[in-house]
């Protein structure tokens, strides 16, 4: 039934969560932005003990037979991925750098919790779980010379059966939280290698690599245009030996047309494009309401009665920029709906990522021109805002790969038909 | 719980609208634009489904309770058969569904029932004003209280179907706001004028209305002395043209889509071009966008929320949205889209109407 309604105790949370991202995120955002590589750790400390306590409750539940929340199907609504878009959307109206430094598993986590086992999940989440120091997860995929088209990965994996173990070399860049994962906690970063590059995409399979492993090298954070506090690093692997048990999915790499590994590590996306979607309003919604908020100090404000002819250029302006940040949250929480009630959405996480993205990047480029020359200036928030935004048009599929997925799923085309 | 999924009821209900809209509709509504004339038993079959007694409770004749979401869901349903037959059939909810949000007991006793027959009741309402600065909260047509009876003056637009109507409901600037009057259609002073010549929709017979000195009883203001809560009225117009747009366009989508896979040019389908299939990517995303401000906008008044940021903002949006899907179903049929053999150039004609009627008709 067509409604939307969100549950009251996911609201009580995010008035909690708005009060961390007023009045911790906000007041530093602008020092971590013009700090880069310094690491939040008073925001960082702040949320481990509450990400702590809601991974542990989530894992006691999974050891004691219940099923995980991700494949709990029709039976129940999960209400678990509609809290964490929620989440998202908050942190990142607080400061999306920050955000990304939330502690826990962040995609690396979700990869494992979407296609690991059950014995995966127990053994390698309950570090996100407990401790007096947070630690983090992250993904590794994109290469140097692999970037939307991830079939031309060309790190490897080969398998020691002697030792049992994977042997990983290669290269990977863009990774988000990489030395958070790896150097400054004992997280973990799952790594996209192929065990066969004859074999295209079929072969490419996801793989832990744990700090601390031998062969791993993390090299210094990249810098960047916006999202500055959060650290994106070049990881290489020379013989980084990892159990055979750090395997997502089948080894096994499938004959003829079959790409069943390649797709598993691709139903991630399924639910972090809809994340990125909400930080990407979360920064919609945080720009908006500032720009807003400044031109009323100066006298502007929206009359929403009003006819065309008695409108502002400001007012037409910022009803577009409302109704760009409306319509793509609203097909966020589409994305998300379908998840909560166990249907697919692989069409919807896309098409909401793919608008997210321009919307915002729409939004907030307006919102710098219109606050005049104050707007360019960085005392005020709204040329961060801009350059933190264009990163939701990039990351987890351009912009174009996206519109790529959902035309060719719109015309029943392949790769093939639609390159 | 959040969800975009229809419930059983309009699940039935838009399934039925479809048949209809595929099976009688789709059959005749290229000519209709063409004679200006939309064949009587399409549109007796379309208002046999029952849309409005459905919104009207039992005790004035109908069947149920009127749900914004409902009628947002059903007249989506309906414009993706065609606009005009729409508005055709969903006009005497312009009228109906103001009687049920703001008539007193005597008014919706007097004229719901009329709205549950088997035939389509001949009531009118007269909103639109032929004026470029037309605000409708500012109307130039006047009403001014004589004594138990109000004077009308002023000349108003697009009414539909005024010809054969025997009662309007006239909009008119009344102590400062927008208020709305029954008035029978010989009354002296009363004339409806020529038929109007749109850019599109021209299946639908819509008149000029011209009100000189009409003198009407005051008990014909609807909702008394007390008069309507004008947004409301508003809000829910803005909510069936919006929804209907969201149904025309997705018409235009699937007709482009379509197109472009059976279209070879080069050798092959032109939808195995990024160029065509980027343009239909962006109109399906657009299209759901719409809709799902739509159907955010409705659920919130069905909450009894007042809504004019909300709908003012989703107006906003649908307008536009309807402009550049119709625009680029057009350009991806081509030369095809400007032929009026194709139905594309009509729904890109229909679309740029959105943005200048409002209450023009409720679902």
């Amino acid at each position: 039934m067509i409604s939307f309604d969100i549950p009251d105790s996911i609201k009580n949370q995010l008035q909690m969560v708005e009060m961390v991202a007023g009045q911790m995120m906000r007041p530093q955002a602008r020092y971590f932005d013009e700090h880069e590589h310094e690491i939040p750790h008073d925001f960082i400390n702040m949320m481990w003990p509450v990400i702590k306590d809601q991974n542990k409750r989530m894992l006691d539940k999974l050891e004691a037979g219940d099923p995980s929340p991700t494949a709990s199907g029709t039976k129940k609504a999960n209400t678990s991925i509609l809290r964490l878009i929620m989440l998202i959307e908050m942190l990142s109206w607080g400061d999306p750098g920050q955000y990304l430094c939330v502690p826990g598993g962040g995609l690396g986590g979700a990869a494992v919790e979407s296609v690991g086992t059950t014995e995966q999940k127990l053994r390698l989440m309950r570090r996100f779980a407990e401790g007096d120091k947070p630690s983090w997860g992250s993904m590794a995929i994109t290469e140097p010379d692999a970037g939307s088209d991830n079939s031309a990965i060309r790190a490897t994996a080969r398998l020691d059966e002697a030792a049992n173990e994977w042997v990983l070399n290669g290269e990977k860049i863009f990774i988000t939280a990489g030395a958070l994962s790896l150097v400054e906690s004992d997280g973990f970063c799952v790594v996209w290698a192929t065990v066969d590059a004859s074999a295209g995409r079929r072969g490419v399979k996801s793989f832990v690599v744990e700090a601390n492993t031998a062969g791993v090298t993390v090299s210094h954070g990249m810098d960047k245009l916006g999202i500055r506090a959060s650290d994106t690093v070049v990881i290489s692997f020379n013989d980084a030996r990892i159990p055979y048990d750090n395997i997502l999915g089948s080894p096994e790499v499938q004959s003829g047309k079959g790409t069943k590994g390649f797709q598993g590590a691709m139903r991630t996306f399924d639910a972090s494009r809809p994340a990125v979607a909400a930080s990407a309003m979360g920064i919609a919604r945080g720009a908006l309401e500032y720009t807003k908020e400044k031109l009323a100090e100066v006298g502007v404000t929206v009359d929403y009665s009003k006819p065309r002819h008695l409108q502002s250029a400001y007012e037409r302006d910022l009803i577009d920029m409302e109704a760009k940040y409306k319509s793509a949250w609203l097909l966020t929480l589409k994305a998300v709906a379908a998840i909560v009630h166990g249907r697919g959405n692989r069409l919807e996480a896309s098409m909401c990522k793919a608008y997210a993205g321009s919307a915002v990047t729409e939004i907030t480029q307006k919102s710098v021109e219109l606050l005049g020359p104050l707007g360019y200036s960085r005392e005020l928030l709204a040329e961060k805002f801009m350059r933190d935004a264009k990163i939701n048009d990039i990351y987890e599929g351009t912009r174009q790969i996206n519109l790529l997925i959902v035309a060719r799923s719109i015309l029943g085309y392949s790769r093939h038909e639609l390159k | 719980m959040i969800d975009f999924t229809l419930d059983e009821e309009q699940l039935m209900l838009t399934n039925a609208i479809q048949r209809y809209a595929e099976e009688r509709v789709r059959k005749v509504y290229r000519d209709a634009e063409e004679e200006g004339a939309i064949p009587d038993e399409v549109i007796q079959a379309g208002w046999e489904i029952g849309l409005l007694p459905s919104a009207v409770p039992e005790a004035f004749g109908g069947f149920g309770d009127h749900s914004a979401v409902t009628g947002v869901v059903a007249t989506e349903a309906f414009a993706w058969g065609d606009l005009a037959v729409t508005m055709s059939l969903l006009a005497p909810g312009a009228v109906a569904i103001p009687v049920l949000k703001a008539g007193t007991d005597a008014q919706k006793e007097a004229y719901l029932p009329l709205f549950c027959d088997e035939k389509m009741p001949k009531i009118a309402a007269a909103f639109t004003e032929p004026d470029i600065l037309f605000d409708p909260r500012q109307m130039k047509c006047t009403a001014v209280r004589e004594g138990d009876q109000i004077k009308l003056n002023g000349s108003k637009s697009v009414v539909p179907m005024a010809d054969s109507a025997e009662t309007f409901l006239v909009y008119a600037n009344f102590e400062g706001s927008s208020q709305c009057f029954f008035v029978p259609a010989q009354s002296e002073g009363l004339a409806v004028g020529s038929r109007e010549k749109l850019m599109g929709l021209n299946a639908l017979p819509a008149f000029r209305l011209t009100l000189t000195d009409v003198l009407i009883p005051a008990a014909n203001q609807l909702g008394g002395e007390a008069g309507i809560p004008f947004d409301l009225i508003l809000n829910c117009s803005r909510l069936t043209m919006a929804a209907a747009a969201v149904g025309m366009c997705r018409g235009a989508f699937e007709y482009a889509r379509d197109y472009a896979k059976e279209r070879v040019q080069f050798g092959e389908p032109i939808a195995h071009r990024q160029s065509i299939a980027f343009m239909l990517a962006e109109m399906a995303i657009d299209v759901d966008a719409a809709r799902t401000m739509v159907w955010e906008a409705a659920w919130l008044m069905d909450q009894g929320k007042g809504i004019t940021q909300e709908a003012t903002v989703m107006k906003h949006f649908v307008d536009e949205m309807a402009v550049r899907v119709t625009d680029k179903a057009l350009q991806v049929l081509g030369g095809y889209g400007y032929i009026r053999e194709y139905p594309v150039e009509l729904w890109l004609r229909n679309a740029r109407g959105f943005a200048s009627l409002d209450g023009l008709a409720i679902a």
